[in-house]
């Protein structure tokens, strides 16, 4: 099944809750607001027609110019992007599901921003959204065990953001 | 091994001294530890493997704790979170012990040193290194020459005699970098580059 036509069954069932779709990309993928993920994920698995059986990879984005010269040119807001790709190993299509978030929850530095977990949907999702904390700095509500996946579990910031300060030092071992 | 080997005419008899028969048998069982945290493990690997076998060197008995090791071949990217697992088995080993940093990663943070923001940028930032390999991967020559060297300072370590003069020389092995003998001493030296600079001036037509 195309992507044109996911689009369309997902708008059918949803209507304004998908916020933005693009049927012609690469990968057609539409953009829901992080309330309606999980309902979303929910029937992109169960629906009949769709039966998206298996979540490929969960990835953070992070929009940011972190040289104010050249943000005004940089052609977007800053924000954070939560990307998931889902396959169908029955149907053999694939699909894509992004969300938009704020860098910071409440514009607050420090506030990690926060999307519902989806391991409920599909377990492969645990060790992903743990990832995706790591590195990216997003909170994902409910998840069974969110902590650090590949950085030492006292580690400071969130190294993929483009604002992210490099540690000189770490437990007495200079960092450059 | 000792200065007299081979001068007894019909054999059978050799005469070293205490330090020399110890340090010829330490360098001759240098026991590495199980212990790779990258690609440069792979080629560690292909070190102790048939082709290039790190055991002619005699130290092909990886062992699998620290505690039976006496060399520790850093063979990867050392990461802050490794780090204090690094030195907490460098402490566990008994002494002698000796530390060679494989690559260019454990030798000051290679390809990763400015935007790495995990990686150590050395390893010599967290135990002592005894001798640095160069490469990236270094080839399994280059590892079996910084065994090599790791043997020569084995050779010239002298726990019995402290503080008394070295009476021969390291390093006795291959390896070791001679002057080619054009440019062997000074004078020499000089003539030869007058002589190319002669050679490689355009003549006057």
């Amino acid at each position: 099944m195309g992507g044109a036509e996911i689009i369309a069954i997902l708008v059918e069932k949803f209507g304004p809750r998908i916020q933005q779709t693009k049927p012609d990309a690469i990968d057609p993928y539409v953009v829901v607001d992080a309330g309606d993920l999980v309902d979303v994920c929910r029937f992109l698995r169960d629906d009949p027609r769709l039966q998206f059986d298996m979540l490929n990879c969960i990835t953070g984005v992070d929009y940011c110019e972190p040289d104010p010269a050249k943000a005004p040119k940089a052609g977007f807001e800053p924000h954070l992007e939560v990307v998931y790709h889902l396959s169908s190993f029955v149907k053999r299509h694939r699909f894509v599901v992004k969300v938009l978030l704020p860098r910071w929850k409440d514009n607050v530095p420090g506030q990690l921003p926060e999307v519902p977990t989806v391991t409920s949907i599909w377990p492969a999702a645990n060790w992903h959204e743990r990832e995706t904390y790591d590195l990216v700095g997003v909170y994902f509500v409910g998840h069974p065990d969110l902590r650090r996946i590949l950085l030492a579990e006292d580690w400071e910031g969130h190294p993929l953001r483009k604002d992210y300060v490099f540690p000189l030092e770490y437990h007495g071992i200079r960092g450059r | 091994m000792g200065l007299l080997e081979g001068r007894f005419e019909k054999g059978g008899v050799v005469i070293t001294t205490l330090e020399q028969a110890i340090n010829w048998a330490r360098q001759a069982s240098v026991w590495p530890m199980t212990f790779g945290l990258a690609c440069c493990a792979i080629e560690m690997m292909a070190t102790g493997a048939s082709r290039y076998d790190i055991d002619r060197f005699g130290a092909g008995a990886f062992r699998a704790t620290p505690r039976q090791a006496d060399l520790m071949i850093v063979a990867g990217t050392v990461n802050f979170k490794m780090a204090s697992r690094v030195r907490r088995l460098y402490n566990q080993m008994p002494d002698p012990k000796f530390v060679i940093a494989m690559g260019a990663c454990t030798s000051g943070g290679g390809p990763y040193y400015k935007y790495g923001y995990n990686v150590v940028k050395g390893v010599d930032l967290i135990v002592p290194v005894d001798v640095y390999v160069a490469g990236c991967p270094p080839r399994p020559e280059a590892l079996l020459e910084g065994l090599m060297r790791v043997q020569d300072k084995i050779r010239a370590m002298h726990d019995l005699t402290k503080r008394q003069p070295l009476d021969y020389l390291v390093p006795t092995r291959s390896g070791y970098v001679q002057l080619p003998p054009e440019v062997e001493t000074l004078q020499k030296a000089n003539e030869y580059c007058r002589r190319r600079k002669e050679l490689s001036t355009p003549a006057k037509v």
